[in-house]
């Protein structure tokens, strides 16, 4: 149990692979304009992360150590086209916001990442869980950018949601507030860039606070620091 | 008797750090004066929001950094901040764009980064950037000088311009900016690059009324007082020389170059000394201590590139004027120069 508790933790908060370890940056900084693509390439990613962990660390023991970097890109490679053709059928609306996104989804690092560093060393259901754990984290984060940037862009939250989930979900969309300038910056690049420095300053002082509450470290009074020359 | 140690230098300058800054704040007023002569009291009314705004905001984030307040405020770099942000920005642009760049400046350039003395852009001109990208339709509507105004309009119908975006009779600002001829007109430097672009020569496009026989009209007087406010900011020693000259002599040479090999589209020297935020951007922008190279050899650099840049994004850019991006750019770079520069220390390594 308490392994499953560590790898939540790791994920989600502590090892964020967006966060703290700072990977996939670029679809993060370039699709998360809305509430609606961040969601959609979130759960892409999630769903490309479970797989090739799981495949991975089924494979682990056949796969010689020397050509594993190649037989872990190449699966990858075979889930994100499974996803895509799935977001081809099913969400084509989406599937066209996001675009070159999708297919750029295998050059992720964080997905190769888990997979070299943690799915081809432990069983498979460790590594699902891990897969399933980080995708969560990096999913949290690019939706919080992406309503972020929403809001503070065009006052809106859940706008088109009905690409991804279906005609239902246009009564999702709330304006917030209404301008008549959008705030051009939010939306653009550099506004994604200022998001997550402001999102991982947060985290920091977060996890600052949270230190100096846990440790009270009853530190031994220092005495002064003893001069060794004199200025008098 | 407590004696303390401090490090060399041991001259005294006499010259606090409130006191620069209000020196600068002075040798604004020049500039000031001309840009109220020749667009309008709107620039007071953004001046004292912008002052109001940068003074909350500053007083805010202190508060938020849990340090004191008044030693931050006093020192008056954000007041300079409001000073060179308001001059930026159109007269009448709505009151919600320099709040926005106050806040942006204040809070994230320079406070976000530890305070005055570590941002590494200038915060007026990062601000002026960001209020550019979000917003170009209110940051390029730019009143023609007011000589050339259809419409005249008074104090009480800038402000209400200002906070409701509407005169007291309902012209909106796009109908004020506009001519006799119904056309609203823009920058001289607007003006010439896309005159340019429909293939008249820059003596045809130079015949329009938005400019003198050198360079845009009032805007040649605005510069010209920066330059007036610039002359006592060195007499002062409140700035060095090296970045200003160098500044301006690359501008002047690459325009210069630039005339020479095609005269028809290319304004020219005097043009580009006197226009936009040249002047202002050589003595208040770019000397900013904080953010400039702070050897003599890497300020000479620095400047030179900034000329350069100025240059190159006026002629083959997409934006109004240069001078916001080319000192960012080269904010970025100054590191790099100060370490490549770094002067001899007495007593240490060889006379080359």
């Amino acid at each position: 149990m308490s392994e499953l508790k560590t790898l939540y933790k790791e994920g989600v908060w502590v090892n964020n692979p967006a966060l703290v370890q700072l990977l996939g940056l670029c679809p993060l900084l370039a699709v998360t304009s809305t509430i609606t693509n961040a969601l959609g390439l979130g759960l892409a990613t999630l769903l490309v992360l479970v797989g090739s962990n799981i495949s991975v660390s089924i494979v682990r023991n056949w796969v010689p150590k020397d050509i594993r970097i190649p037989v872990f890109v190449m699966i990858i490679a075979g889930f994100v086209t499974i996803v895509q053709l799935l977001m081809n059928a099913y969400t084509y609306g989406l599937y066209q916001s996001l675009g070159i996104f999708i297919p750029l989804i295998v050059t992720n690092c964080a997905i190769i990442g888990r997979a070299e560093a943690y799915a081809s060393k432990n069983p498979v259901h460790l590594s699902a869980f891990d897969g399933l754990m980080m995708g969560l984290g990096f999913m949290i984060v690019l939706v919080v950018l992406g309503a972020m940037r929403e809001l503070i862009g065009q006052g809106t939250l859940f706008d088109s949601a009905d690409l991804l989930l279906g005609p239902w979900a246009q009564s999702l969309r709330i304006e917030v507030f209404n301008f008549d300038n959008q705030f051009l910056l939010a939306i653009l690049p550099p506004g994604a860039f200022l998001g997550l420095g402001l999102l991982i300053a947060a985290k920091n002082v977060i996890d600052a606070q949270i230190k100096s509450k846990r440790v009270a470290p009853p530190e031994a009074e220092k005495g002064p620091r003893a001069r060794v020359t004199s200025l008098t | 008797m407590k004696l303390t140690m401090a490090s060399s230098p041991h001259n005294h300058s006499h010259k606090s750090v409130t006191r620069l800054m209000l020196i600068v704040i002075a040798a604004c007023i020049p500039g000031l004066v001309a840009q109220v002569v020749f667009f309008g009291t709107g620039v007071l009314i953004q001046l004292v929001l912008a002052l109001v705004a940068v003074t909350v905001f500053e007083a805010a984030i202190m508060l938020m950094r849990k340090r004191p307040v008044w030693p931050a405020l006093s020192d008056g770099s954000a007041w300079l901040t409001a000073v060179l942000l308001a001059l930026s920005i159109p007269p009448l642009a709505p009151w919600w764009v320099i709040i926005i760049g106050c806040l942006f400046s204040i809070v994230i350039v320079k406070q976000l980064y530890g305070g005055l003395g570590f941002n590494l852009f200038n915060p007026a001109m990062a601000a002026y950037v960001l209020l550019l990208v979000s917003f170009p339709v209110q940051m390029t509507s730019w009143l023609p000088v007011s000589d050339l105004l259809n419409n005249a309009i008074g104090f009480t119908d800038q402000l209400r311009l200002i906070f409701t975006d509407f005169t007291s009779i309902g012209y909106s600002l796009d109908q004020v900016r506009a001519g006799i001829d119904g056309v609203t007109m823009a920058t001289p430097l607007d003006t010439i690059k896309t005159d340019v672009g429909h293939g008249l020569t820059v003596t045809e496009s130079m015949q329009k009324n938005v400019f003198n026989e050198w360079a845009g009209l009032g805007w040649m007087w605005v510069n010209l007082g920066f330059l007036a406010g610039g002359l006592y900011l060195l007499k002062e020693k409140v700035i060095n020389w090296h970045i200003p000259v160098s500044f301006i002599a690359s501008l002047a040479v690459c325009s210069a170059i630039g005339y020479i090999a095609a005269p028809g589209t290319e304004p020219g020297t005097v043009f580009h000394l006197l226009s936009g935020a040249t002047m202002m951007g050589a003595f208040f922008i770019a000397t900013d201590p904080v953010s400039a190279a702070t050897t003599n050899k890497g300020r000479l650099i620095y400047g030179a590139l900034i000329g350069l840049l100025v240059y190159l994004i006026r002629t083959f850019g997409g934006f109004p004027d240069a001078v916001a991006f080319a000192v960012l750019l080269l904010n970025i770079a100054v590191p790099l120069i100060d370490y490549y520069t770094q002067p001899r220390t007495y007593g240490h390594g060889a006379v080359k």
